[in-house]
């Protein structure tokens, strides 16, 4: 098969459209760059009524809002799962992993929860602060101005608070708090852990005259149609397109290598049309891999060539090692004092946490390092698919005869809806180098690239900090007079979820000042190779206790920057 | 923006500002009822699924008289009939095969037993006969994992969180419910009234960061330090 090559050279061709590839999509289209942006999903637009789900009543699909294709429920916004079709990845026996991609523009942040912590001081001197790990090669005072521009560009509801390890920022308002949140600030000031303000990127204040501002349905899972929640499309791709930018879209398009030249520099991608399933090459002077950690790593993996015979940017075979994603517990609480609620008003609010609990302890005094922080739950939601399931758990906990049927069923319904309030803990994991994803070279994908292989095991350390996630909602539930649901032991690893399940995978081509021990340098180049760069979360030194997609955002800016620095110095 | 052939259209505006002018731009939301977001791939599912059948008239007329008995019908909202909860039921057991067999089986100790009891199957016994049946079937053993329960005991449970779940993800049992969220609104706290009778207040300082409403249209601006100013 002849490769159909594109004679048009762009300045920088970005594979992947979701928080990375979009940031640096408008960076460099903004700066006056020729970009290509390679996504391996179709367009995707929230506001196209087709593709919409928002404001979709359960009624108007025949399965009520099941999850049948959809593993989050029918109206999420995200096309692909934990599985994609013809797209398999494998997993070592023993250990376990699970891979969640979004094959459309903007990537995950379609769907993503929107909770946008920045990292703090102590969270990128990790081995500094507890001997784990490895520190970063950049400092909390490198990113913070770019983080300060994120909270500008995007928005970001939030509170200055003054916290030394969660730090302030550019802030619109917050909402106030539900009622369930009431009862979880309650619980949770009663035993000293702190309560703040959510902090998630929903418009709740105009930023400019070109997105919306936040109607409060709830829904941003499903990706806003006013564009008032962060979604990389609509908020940075789209305007980057708007303002004049010379963005070049090819969708549907997956990458399979990085092109090199003689000399060992990268020349452009080639990559697969899933629609006519042949092999197409575009060329550009830079290379820019935003296709997700995992993703990104694979390319790497499979761009081999004479120069680079372990893949690309991998001689120090780092890429792929220290894979690292969130460390996750959850639970529930049911609250009597929350029974009976009035449905006189609309409570859905924001899609997400009005409030929640930064880290609080102190590592001396706990048997795990780092942290987490407590995500809320809860509230008169929409029904949908398993709404009214299993009336007779909470027949019981409140003493009532179970079984039955009748208008009785119609009573207890209304008596529980709104009574339960869920807790989610999100930590920090360990980056070891022990923990990696690899080329199955056994197994190809349907474009006939091989794919990838997992390799993943929590330690003691995670699952102790699971324990402790579970023993501290359980004293917050009986704080708020409520009924722990379900408190899973030592033999479910207190309820730890397998990796990769909380969908914060980063640390796979890791940065660093030492090519030896790292694969990218501390502006996201690769050392190996300088006109290649990962601005997804890949090169993450550590995860932190924050979600990644701030820092994803900040670094990918910063690194733009940098890309645009050395284009002018004519140094790439 | 292009619509479908009878597409619907839901238009809204965001708030009036302080001096009566409209919001810019004016947030127009537009849905296309016959897609409900539907990728190609998964309406071809969709449409496959409801050209089979799983359940024959017999037994569709027996799960409307059943979920009738389990869910009564109540003025104004109705029951499971104006919720359709037959044709969901039927729908659902397409689209996860998982509980085709409980179903199927179900059914046919419904009619086994019936006749066996009384004579006549099920949809045809008299309410009072219905309900002799389904009380031995209506309590399972909340100490004993369902699957290991006889077949009789999983298919009431399973009929019993389809027939409500089906009824409350209607238009009618919504309204039943009383929900009154998925439309747009502008959340400013939760009532007094709601608070008093939970006996929660809220704090005058967290109040006092939350987003004033009446400014939500106005451009954000800050100072250096992060400060709103607008």
């Amino acid at each position: 098969m002849q490769i159909k090559e594109n004679p048009e050279e762009y300045d920088v061709i970005i594979v992947g459209s979701g928080a990375g590839g979009g940031m640096a999509t408008k960076q460099l289209a903004d700066a006056g760059l020729k970009v290509a942006v390679v996504e391996a999903g179709p367009f995707f637009d929230p506001a196209d009524p087709k593709t919409m789900t928002q404001l979709k009543n359960p009624y108007d699909s025949p399965r009520r809002g099941a999850g049948t294709t959809r593993a989050f429920g029918e109206w999420d916004m995200s096309y692909g799962d934990w599985s994609v079709d013809g797209e398999p990845y494998t997993v070592e026996a023993g250990t376990s992993f699970k891979w969640w991609r979004s094959r459309m523009l903007g990537g995950r942040t379609n769907h993503w929860g929107r909770i946008s912590l920045r990292f703090g001081p102590k969270d990128f001197k990790g081995k500094t602060r507890d001997g784990h790990g490895e520190d970063w090669p950049i400092g909390y005072d490198d990113v913070k101005p770019y983080y300060d521009k994120v909270d500008k560009l995007i928005g970001v509801f939030g509170t200055n608070e003054g916290l030394e390890n969660d730090p302030d920022g550019f802030f619109l308002p917050p909402p106030k708090p539900r009622l369930h949140e009431l009862f979880y600030i309650k619980g949770a000031k009663k035993s000293g852990i702190p309560v703040i303000p959510g902090r998630l990127s929903m418009l709740t204040k105009r930023i400019n005259n070109e997105r919306g501002v936040c109607f409060y349905c709830g829904q941003c899972s499903r990706s806003c149609s006013v564009y008032a929640d962060f979604s990389a499309g609509s908020c940075l791709i789209f305007p980057a397109q708007k303002s004049g930018g010379q963005v070049k879209l090819y969708v549907n398009a997956m990458v399979r290598e990085v092109t090199t030249n003689a000399e060992g520099k990268a020349t452009g991608v080639s990559y697969i049309n899933k629609e006519d399933r042949k092999e197409y090459k575009l060329k550009a002077k830079v290379v820019v891999l935003a296709a997700s950690a995992c993703s990104s790593a694979r390319i790497l993996l499979n761009s081999k060539s004479k120069q680079h015979p372990n893949g690309l940017g991998n001689s120090s075979d780092l890429v792929g090692k220290y894979l690292h994603d969130s460390t996750g517990s959850s639970g529930m609480a049911f609250v009597p004092d929350l029974m009976d609620r009035d449905v006189s008003y609309n409570e859905d609010g924001v899609g997400g946490m009005h409030v929640y609990s930064p880290w609080w302890g102190d590592n001396k005094s706990l048997d795990f390092p780092r942290g987490y922080h407590i995500e809320v739950w809860g509230g008169m939601g929409q029904p949908n698919y398993g709404f009214g399931f299993d009336q007779d758990s909470f027949n019981k906990l409140v003493g009532q005869p179970t079984g039955g049927y009748g208008d009785k069923l119609r009573d207890d319904v209304k008596r529980y809806y709104g009574a339960i309030i869920g807790f989610g803990g999100r930590g920090e994991g360990l980056a070891v180098k022990e923990n990696y994803c690899e080329i199955d070279p056994t197994t190809v994908d349907d474009y006939g690239i091989p794919v990838l292989k997992f390799n993943y095991k929590w330690s003691d350390i995670e699952v102790r900090q699971a324990k402790h996630m579970q023993d501290t909602f359980e004293e917050i539930s009986h704080n708020m007079g409520g009924i722990y649901l379900k408190k899973p032991g030592k033999d479910k690893d207190y309820g730890l979820h397998a990796p990769g399940e909380i969908i914060h995978e980063v640390g796979t081509t890791r940065m660093g000042n030492d090519p030896k021990t790292s694969v990218t340098n501390k502006f996201n180049q690769l050392h190996d190779v300088d006109n290649v760069f990962i601005v997804d979360a890949g090169p993450f030194v550590s995860q932190a206790d924050k979600n990644c997609t701030w820092t994803i955002l900040a670094l990918s800016w910063r690194a733009s920057d940098y890309i645009i620095e050395q284009l002018k110095q004519q140094n790439i | 923006m292009i619509l479908g052939a009878g597409a619907s259209a839901i238009a809204f505006h965001g708030c009036k500002t302080e001096g009566g002018e409209p919001a810019v731009p004016e947030t127009a939301v537009t849905t296309d009822t016959n897609y409900f977001g539907r990728t190609p791939k998964e309406l071809e599912r969709i449409e496959k699924l409801n050209a089979e059948e799983l359940f024959n008239a017999h037994e569709m007329e027996t799960i409307a008289v059943l979920s009738t008995v389990i869910l009564p019908p109540k003025e104004p909202h109705g029951g499971p009939l104006e919720a359709n909860v037959p044709e969901f039921i039927e729908f659902i057991g397409k689209d996860i095969p998982d509980m085709q067999n409980t179903l199927l089986g179900g059914l046919m100790w419904l009619d086994h037993k019936s006749n066996t009891d009384n004579g006549i199957e099920f949809k045809g016994a008299t309410l009072e006969q219905q309900k002799q049946i389904l009380d031995q079937i209506c309590n399972q053993d909340l100490e004993v994992p369902l699957d290991n329960q006889p077949l009789e005991i999983q298919f009431f449970a399973l009929m019993r969180n389809l027939v409500v779940t089906g009824y409350y993800t209607s238009k009618v049992g919504l309204a039943d419910l009383g929900y009154k969220g998925n439309s747009p609104n502008v959340w400013d706290g939760v009532p007094d009234d709601v608070l008093k009778k939970h006996g929660v207040a809220y704090d005058p300082e967290w109040i006092a960061k939350c987003v004033d409403q009446s400014k939500r249209n106005d451009i954000a601006e800050w100072d250096e330090k992060g400060n709103l100013l607008t």
